[in-house]
């Protein structure tokens, strides 16, 4: 029996020749793609689990994006006066917010999630992409309802939707590009660094003032701009509020944060490529 | 051409002690190190490059494994198994060599991996499956014998985190006893369970090998590799002490393990004792055997001896046993220099099969102590050959009771107050 080879029983040649790791590998795209399920999987138990032993469960989905633009209206609408460029408030700062929140959900739950998912790193092997790229799922969901709940309110408020609509895709791309990159980044460096897990919550706070979710773009000075679009998010949500809100686009603007949220992405894959053989010895 | 399952050549892992002991590092460690390191680096400009403390938990290991050969993996506790199989199912790098696998892998270094307590019996099936490398069509065609395997149909529907330890373990195990991969890499994960669900499972083992699939097996338990490892590989100290017939190398490894049962060398107690000998039974011992012991100690100045007491440990540390030396003529004078030799026997060591440690405990006239660990005491099993069998041994407690058993036989009508009444012996009626 041991004279056939495991080609002759298995009908495949499916050898894997295991060496030491030495420096910058590429992405083996093609096993990514084999484990895919995985990633299903991942992706559904995080959204199964999300509301689950919760009274309100998925309204918890629409609630959130709510409460928050009621509370941004009244505190920077009515008592701050912020300008909106002619749109109600409330759906200036929920066009913003709609982006943003998928943003800061989305960079929170896989910078954490390679960590938290340690007891499937050291015990199975699988592409370790896969785990941040996953736990961006669920946020996706939540996203795409806030992003309905947004359609209605505009009929609420009697805004018109436009043909600009249509680009909408593009930007929503756009964040999970930048989002998925960010994340990647620190998925991989807190497996090495746990101060990441501290640094998280307050880089988002810091990012979300830099971008203009509460504020309308037009209130920074000109001079200033270029800096202001090196970051992805402030270009996206100004996309995010053409579509939504009929203005017209600006290709520059949208071409700098694309090329900027691609960089990051890409950088995001080498550095993680690089490290991932180590993840289990040193998480 | 090879036709190699596995091929294992030159392979090394090394771990950097500092970092494993110290756990994960802030940015403020690093940076300070790096800055620590630096400035090493420049003092030891032009001389010896500074060691750090490096670990060699592989040394050249070198093997194959031909398909449908079940392969057991034996060793003590840090001799790198686990890291053997964590380099085989490509979840950490090597440092060094080179592993050529032929066949697709499915290795199950734990039960339930990625289980989550939330969902259901059913859901966590898909996620485990998904996780161990089967697809959902497959998980989708098996999962009636999954859920046969581990008797849970009634609570497929109910969140895992009500099962009880033992309905996890089944389920879990009933998953991965469905892989079909071409190559099996299993660590230690026959401990849970019931004997009766073991069985079960060392069957599915057996069977899967027979369709020409090839198995790695680590476990603590020889009698479970005797019984389904036709190879086995003994690691000791991180490199192949030896690689051959399951028989030799498990007679090869109990012998091994059989000569730490003394003291190495003297022991020094304290500052007026010195223990030269401590053993019992030297070698194997049986279970419920008689066994002699031996307690040699050496006076390093002029003392007294109040007590003397040798300490059976299980492995947790946990007190089993001890052997009081204490006599009517105690306390003993000791003059400095002069050996005192203790020897006795225990009528019989009731002792479960299993690896026990001897510690002592000693009060003299300037020292008092106990230790730990001194020697090893390993109680091989007693031959069996009535039914039932033993129980495996991890179920069975520390000692094994001398009971004798009558069955009470044909009974009607079955009263209990017949019972009572009946003789102490002659159950017959």
């Amino acid at each position: 029996m041991t004279d056939r080879t495991p080609e002759d029983l298995f009908g495949h040649t499916n050898v894997t020749i295991i060496e030491p790791s030495k420096g910058w590998r590429s992405l083996d795209v093609k096993e990514l793609w084999a484990y895919r399920e995985l990633f299903w999987v991942l992706t559904l138990r995080d959204i199964k689990v999300r509301y689950k032993q919760t009274v309100l469960g998925f309204a918890w989905a629409v609630l959130q994006p709510v409460m928050m633009m009621v509370v941004f209206s009244i505190f920077f609408g009515r008592l701050a006066g912020m300008p909106s460029d002619g749109v109600p408030y409330p759906i200036f700062v929920y066009t913003g917010l709609l982006p943003w929140n998928f943003f800061s959900n989305a960079i929170s739950n896989s910078g954490t999630s390679l960590v938290g998912s340690s007891h499937l790193v050291s015990k199975v092997y699988f592409p370790r992409l896969v785990i941040p790229l996953a736990s961006i799922g669920s946020s996706i969901v939540d996203f795409v309802i806030a992003g309905a709940i947004l359609l209605l309110l505009m009929l609420y408020y009697g805004l018109g939707w436009s043909l600009n609509l249509l680009l909408a895709p593009a930007f929503v791309a756009g964040v999970v590009l930048i989002a998925l990159g960010v994340g990647i980044w620190l998925s991989a460096l807190n497996v090495a660094f746990r101060d990441v897990r501290y640094v998280i919550p307050f880089m988002v706070q810091l990012w979300m003032f830099a971008t203009p979710v509460v504020y309308s773009s037009s209130l920074v000075p000109e001079a200033w701009r270029w800096l202001f679009y090196l970051n992805s998010m402030a270009g996206f949500v100004d996309g995010f509020r053409s579509a939504f809100l009929g203005k017209p686009f600006e290709p520059q603007v949208l071409a700098i944060s694309f090329a900027v949220a691609l960089g990051v992405f890409l950088g995001g894959i080498a550095y993680f490529e690089k490290v991932e053989r180590q993840f289990a010895d040193v998480i | 051409m090879t036709d190699c399952a596995i091929r294992v050549e030159g392979l090394s892992k090394e771990y950097v002690l500092d970092a494993r002991e110290k756990g994960y590092r802030t940015f403020r460690e690093a940076v300070l190190d790096s800055v620590a390191a630096s400035i090493r680096r420049l003092r030891a400009f032009g001389h010896e490059p500074p060691a750090d403390q490096p670990f060699w938990a592989l040394k050249d290991i070198n093997f194959e494994v031909k398909p449908g050969e079940i392969v057991g993996i034996i060793g003590r506790n840090g001799a790198g198994k686990s890291t053997l199989l964590k380099i085989l199912s490509r979840i950490t790098a090597p440092t060094e060599g080179r592993v050529e696998i032929r066949g697709r892998v499915a290795s199950l270094l734990e039960v339930g991996t990625g289980f989550h307590p939330e969902l259901t019996g059913r859901e966590n099936i898909y996620l485990n499956g998904a996780i161990l490398g089967m697809s959902r069509t497959e998980i989708a065609e098996k999962f009636d014998e999954i859920v046969d395997f581990a008797e849970v149909e009634k609570f497929l529907d109910t969140p895992i985190k009500r099962y009880s330890s033992g309905m996890y373990a089944r389920l879990a195990f009933a998953v991965a006893a469905h892989l079909e991969p071409d190559i099996l890499i299993i660590d230690e994960v026959l401990a849970v369970g019931d004997a009766q669900f073991q069985k079960k499972c060392l069957n599915q083992m057996s069977a899967f090998t027979r369709s020409g699939r090839t198995v790695l097996f680590v476990s603590h338990n020889i009698g479970a590799i005797k019984q389904i490892c036709g190879s086995c590989l003994y690691l000791k100290e991180g490199v192949v002490r030896m690689f051959g017939a399951t028989g030799d190398v498990a007679l090869q490894y109990s012998s091994e393990r059989a000569q730490q049962s003394q003291l190495n060398s003297a022991y020094k107690l304290g500052a007026d004792l010195e223990l030269v000998n401590l053993h019992i039974a030297t070698g194997n011992i049986e279970s419920a055997n008689s066994a002699s012991f031996e307690i040699v100690l050496r006076a390093l100045e002029e003392t007294e001896l109040f007590d003397l007491t040798v300490l059976i440990e299980g492995p947790a540390g946990e007190r089993v046993a001890i052997i009081d030396c204490r006599t009517p003529s105690y306390p003993h004078p000791l003059d400095a220099g002069s050996c005192f030799v203790f020897r006795g026997n225990v009528e019989t060591l009731p002792l479960v099969e299993g690896q026990y440690s001897l510690g002592l405990f000693y009060r003299a006239r300037h020292s008092s102590a106990y230790v730990q660990g001194l020697a090893d005491l390993m109680v091989s099993e007693t031959p069996r050959t009535t039914r039932p069998l033993c129980y495996a041994a991890e179920h069975r407690g520390f000692i094994a009771l001398q009971c004798s058993i009558e069955p009470v036989k044909k009974f009607a009508p079955f009263t209990y107050d017949k019972i009572c009444s009946l003789p102490r012996t002659g159950l017959e009626i």
